[in-house]
């Protein structure tokens, strides 16, 4: 379905799929489970929302499989906002992807945060008109993904925790070794392509660009604005706020904190004043209470 | 006689692909700056209004007391450059806004937001632009808006080429204003934003 030409229009090129995410940058994906709340994240001026049945803190407590949500809850929210909305697939599932695309949604994530489908393959991404943004922990698994055809890359982070340190882990991680592949000679290139299991073609990309090819975002725990400036300072071109918001005591204010803290990230006044009286945060979750099999960033191969 | 110092362009950096902009001026030799606050905003010649969600810019504009300084700039004749949101936010009339979406204005045109469709009906394709040398601009349209009517001193630049939606309007400029739906700061076709400077300088 990618590259269909219509006459002298070209749909799901790489850049009419690399420009949506570049269109996003400098701003925050909300994770909504209802219109009204993607209401309420439009308002609070998201540049997109995520549209899901469950908040992965949810899908923690609940347990069980967590998959690709109802059709006619994702046309819902479609219908209910303006902005661009984005949906889950399983790690692998092609064929939730393939009526995530025929829904008319615009990007997909595959995403570590529901259930895995396939212990040995992502998705080929390149067989789809509609972009995809795909979790990395570090630039290895960032980079195989972009051979994939992975249209943006977020930090997996710990969702649904609240709590911020896997996704610093993650960013830092990135960030360290795009700065590295800088330094490398070309003989040392195709030994660092090897280490990374990735395409030696992506590799010399980064090593040249200085930065990942497609739009680098941070996901996973960020709740209060303070963190989503923590993001964006440790490189996040945007942030991705799952739980954070909707599992907070008052939603829209918080919502319209982080858009502000995101946007001036570098200015500690205005996170200072948007973090005053924003109710409670998520409770949050100590990574070391997580069993090993309720660690969602390592799911991925 | 002492040469005028070049021109100062701004780039509204609320929200969306500012940097991409940048880079673009910036590689035609432009002195180019982000604009997030009315003393940036006061210090330059000209600015642009990239690409990016046209209801998120819009609300940070009025938050950041934004919206009212713009509208008087571009009164007063600072030439302008929308692209894609950036050109809903020029445009005096919206189609299929968000409720109660505001916009800065300064183009007599009603524009269609998301005309062209969702980002799976997001496509590129051949452009020709009025007056630009070099045959037609390779055009990348994302969620992209079209210009459904303009008044008497819009000049239309551009349509799209046969298929499906053929005959839209998507670039047209109006006095010192410019508006495309398309995103050249993505292709590295640097035309459009050379006629930009030249509009800044007044050479066009």
């Amino acid at each position: 379905m990618a590259n269909t030409a219509e006459n002298d229009k070209t749909v799901g090129t790489t850049r009419v799929k690399r420009g949506m995410a570049e269109q996003l940058k400098n701003g925050v994906i909300m994770d909504v489970v209802t219109p009204e709340q993607a209401k309420i994240a439009e308002d609070a001026g998201a540049v997109a929302v995520m549209a899901l049945e469950r908040v992965p803190a949810d899908i923690r407590k609940q347990g069980g499989v967590a998959r690709m949500s109802d059709p006619d809850m994702i046309d819902g929210i479609v219908s209910s906002v303006s902005i661009p909305v984005m949906a889950k697939a399983r790690i692998g599932h092609f064929v939730e992807a393939q009526v995530l695309q025929s829904l008319g949604v615009d990007f997909i994530d595959e995403s570590e945060v529901l259930t895995p489908a396939d212990e040995a393959h992502h998705i080929d991404k390149w067989a789809f008109t509609v972009p995809f943004v795909c979790g990395a922990t570090n630039i290895g698994e960032a980079l195989r993904r972009i051979a994939e055809g992975a249209a943006m890359i977020r930090s997996k982070g710990e969702a649904g925790t609240g709590n911020v340190v896997e996704a610093t882990r993650h960013m830092r991680s990135i960030r360290g070794e795009i700065k590295r592949l800088g330094t490398l000679d070309e003989a040392e290139l195709f030994g660092a392509a090897k280490e990374m299991r990735a395409p030696y073609d992506v590799v010399k990309e980064v090593a040249e660009l200085g930065k990942l090819p497609v739009p680098l975002f941070s996901a996973g725990g960020v709740a209060t604005p303070a963190d989503a400036a923590l993001m964006r300072q440790l490189g996040a071109e945007s942030v991705f706020v799952g739980s954070g918001i909707f599992k907070s005591g008052d939603p829209a204010k918080r919502a319209d904190a982080i858009v502000q803290a995101t946007l001036h990230y570098d200015d500690p006044s205005v996170i200072a004043k948007v973090s005053r009286g924003l109710g409670e945060a998520m409770v949050g979750i100590n990574l070391d209470d997580l069993e090993d099999s309720q660690r969602y960033a390592g799911r991925g191969w | 006689m002492s040469m005028p110092a070049p021109p100062v362009i701004g780039v509204l950096a609320l929200q969306g692909d500012t940097e991409e902009h940048l880079r673009v001026l910036r590689g035609i030799g432009a002195t180019a700056v982000p604009v997030t606050d009315p003393g940036q905003l006061d210090q330059v010649d000209g600015l642009v209004l990239p690409g990016g969600e046209s209801t998120t810019m819009g609300k940070l504009a009025a938050r950041y007391g934004l919206l009212e300084p713009m509208r008087k700039r571009i009164r007063a004749g600072m030439p302008a450059y929308g692209t894609c949101a950036g050109m809903i936010l020029l445009a005096d009339r919206i189609i299929d806004g968000a409720q109660g979406q505001e916009t800065v204005g300064g183009i007599d045109m009603t524009v269609r937001r998301n005309a062209f469709g969702r980002q799976t009906e997001s496509f590129e394709g051949a452009v020709d632009i009025e007056g630009l040398e070099g045959g037609p601009v390779d055009a990348v349209f994302i969620r992209a808006p079209w210009v459904e009517s303009t008044g008497p001193d819009v000049r239309v630049l551009g349509q799209t080429g046969e298929g499906g939606a053929a005959g839209r309007i998507v670039a047209v400029r109006q006095g010192s204003l410019l508006a495309t739906s398309f995103h050249p700061e993505l292709t590295g076709d640097a035309r459009i934003h050379r006629l930009f400077v030249d509009i800044v300088k007044g050479t066009a």
